[in-house]
């Protein structure tokens, strides 16, 4: 125990000395190193504030760390946000905790669960994966024709979570997806992704605050306070009194 | 009403006239009772109309809303204005200035859902303290920063940090001070709206400890929540809605450890729980607007059968036709 052996290049995604924030003197995150395997399903746990959204954010490519590689599948990641390069951009899936801070007001949830498809001119495609997502995640066709105000968090978040599964990512980000959310949607939304990695054998990376609900859900739970130290990069030697993984 | 309770609600029905002429039911026939000392948590999934009860105790319903029902609060002390009479308040007659004088923060506490909302951001934890602390009780000076000093101490708010501004504050410290300025007035009622959404697991333990010595001290509270794991750690007593209607009422023990809950909404929010079987009830709740003849569960329910069809009254602690004995 506490010892790991490397994914490999094969890690589905990989952070290796990342370090990032908001201000390069008080960065929130410090020479972080995590690795999912492939197929992995991995939960990051730590309190509000710690910067494991942070660390979901650079891991989606949407937030540039001052230093540190970020590794896709092997490759190393070589843009940010719209900089990305497509291929790499579109294996990344990421939910969110607020589904109302992360849906356009004005589109209707099936425009919104199509975004990804649109933005990356597959609009042939759109009528067919938007019907077979939709039912996967349990939104009939009149919920569909409805704006986000018209619906409950719980329905925004199932279209939110579509979304990110549309273009078939390889791994997936959800980054307290369901903080919000009852007992029940919780379960539900969870469902949703297992199949789809069942499906897929998509990595999963599970940002939250329940150890209860990511060791459930996740192959392994990772504390934040541990990565910080390197304790739990792959194939370093996690120190003695780190509990095992 | 008996001489042990404090809040009595009866029949308490909410409707929303909607733009276009429909009509929402977001609460319908809801009654329980709550004793000082007591925690009643009232638990569901958002949508359920757990919040709009709460308004409607507060009189905070939007104007196209109609309560109708009882909600008495005791208050052992009749003023005989506006809606009160020895024996208490009834919540849902009384007009605006009176539950704007007498019952919001003063009989009622309100222990906020975001403390971060609920503070102002520019000024410091003393001075919005001390301003509540001189609306309620009208004390001025040395006897004003004694009470505002007491009224932090009450909520376990550190007299050192009392000169930080929100922003300053981590979580819990925000929401001990939010707990500072509900519990001023030393209300008889705590209502706590989802005071732990979004919190980590250890904090949410801490609030809710908190709510319960409080409860110990003799308050009522009435803890509005979707986190059941919080409601089991706190609740006597536990109150299940399912679009509008309470479902189930039942001792906390007997709901979380012995029986298990009888209705079957009940069960299946609990069995969704990833530390039970973490299997979610299939389908969604049903729209307040559009509900469906008889038992609202029934087109999720693996037990309805044709007599779903009617709405089953609550019976003996829970409203369905094929409710769950013991620990079936
Ligand atoms: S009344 Fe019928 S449909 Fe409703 S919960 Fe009970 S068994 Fe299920």
């Amino acid at each position: 125990m506490g010892e790991r052996t490397v994914p490999g290049p094969a890690a589905a995604l990989e952070l290796r000395g990342v370090t990032a924030g908001y201000d390069r003197r008080a960065p929130v995150l410090r020479d972080v190193s995590l690795a999912v395997g492939a197929g992995e399903a991995v939960g990051l746990l730590g309190p509000s504030g710690c910067g494991k959204s942070t660390l979901a954010r650079v891991s989606a490519l949407l937030h540039r760390p001052y230093a540190g590689t970020v590794l896709l599948g092997g490759e190393e990641a070589r843009g940010w946000r719209h900089r990305a390069p497509r291929a790499q951009r579109t294996a990344v899936g990421v939910v969110f905790q607020q589904p109302r801070l992360a849906a356009d007001p004005r589109l209707t949830l099936a425009a919104l669960l199509a975004e990804p498809l649109r933005a990356t001119g597959r609009t042939d495609g759109i009528p067919a994966r938007t019907a077979e997502l939709a039912e996967e995640v349990g939104l009939g066709p009149e919920l569909l024709g409805r704006r986000p105000h018209e619906v409950s968090d719980g329905q925004l978040q199932r279209a939110c979570l579509a979304r990110a599964l549309v273009l078939r990512p390889r791994v997936l980000v959800c980054d307290e997806m369901t903080a919000m959310l009852d007992a029940s949607t919780t379960a539900a939304l969870v469902a949703v992704v297992e199949r789809y990695r069942a499906g897929s054998g998509a990595a999963l990376l599970a940002v939250g605050h329940d150890r209860v609900l990511l060791d459930r859900w996740c192959d392994r739970t990772v504390h934040y306070a541990d990565l910080v130290s390197g304790a739990v990069t792959p194939g370093r030697r996690a120190p003695a009194d780190t509990p095992a993984g | 009403m008996s001489e042990r309770t404090l809040l009595s609600v009866r029949d308490l029905s909410v409707r929303f006239r909607m733009r276009g002429g429909g009509e929402v039911a977001a609460v319908t026939g809801a009654s329980f009772d709550l004793a000082p000392g007591e925690c009643l948590a009232l638990v569901g999934e958002s949508g359920c109309g757990k919040s709009v009860l709460a308004s409607a105790l507060l009189g905070l319903l939007p104007g196209n809303a109609r309560a109708a029902g009882r909600a008495r609060l005791r208050t052992g002390e009749g003023t005989g204005a506006g809606g009160c009479d020895e024996d208490g308040i009834d919540l849902l007659g009384a007009d605006e200035r009176t539950l704007a004088r007498t019952v919001r923060g003063r009989r009622v506490g309100l222990v906020p859902q975001s403390p971060a909302a609920h503070l102002t951001p520019v000024r410091s934890v003393r001075s919005q303290l001390a301003e509540t602390v001189r609306e309620l009780t009208g004390k001025r000076g040395t006897e004003l920063a004694d009470a505002t000093l007491a009224a932090a101490e009450r909520a376990a708010f550190p007299a050192d940090h009392l000169d930080r501004y929100p922003h300053q504050l981590s979580g819990g410290l925000a929401q001990r001070a939010a707990t500072a300025l509900a519990l001023v007035a030393q209300a008889p009622l705590l209502l706590a709206d989802e005071p732990t959404t979004g919190l980590d697991r250890d904090l949410v333990d801490r609030t809710v400890d908190e709510l319960r010595r409080h409860t110990d001290d003799g308050h009522g509270l009435l803890l509005i929540t979707h986190d059941l794991a919080a409601a089991e750690r706190v609740a006597d007593r536990v109150a299940v809605m399912y679009a509008g209607r309470i479902v189930e009422l039942a001792p906390a023990e007997s709901f979380f450890r012995r029986a298990g809950p009888r209705h079957p909404y009940a069960r299946g929010l609990l069995d969704a729980l990833p530390e039970r079987a973490f299997t979610p009830i299939p389908g969604m709740p049903p729209e307040l607007g559009d509900l469906p003849e008889g038992c609202a569960f029934a087109p999720r329910c693996a037990r309805a059968t044709d007599v779903c069809a009617t709405v089953p009254p609550l019976r003996e602690r829970v409203a369905c036709h094929h409710p769950y004995e013991g620990s079936e």
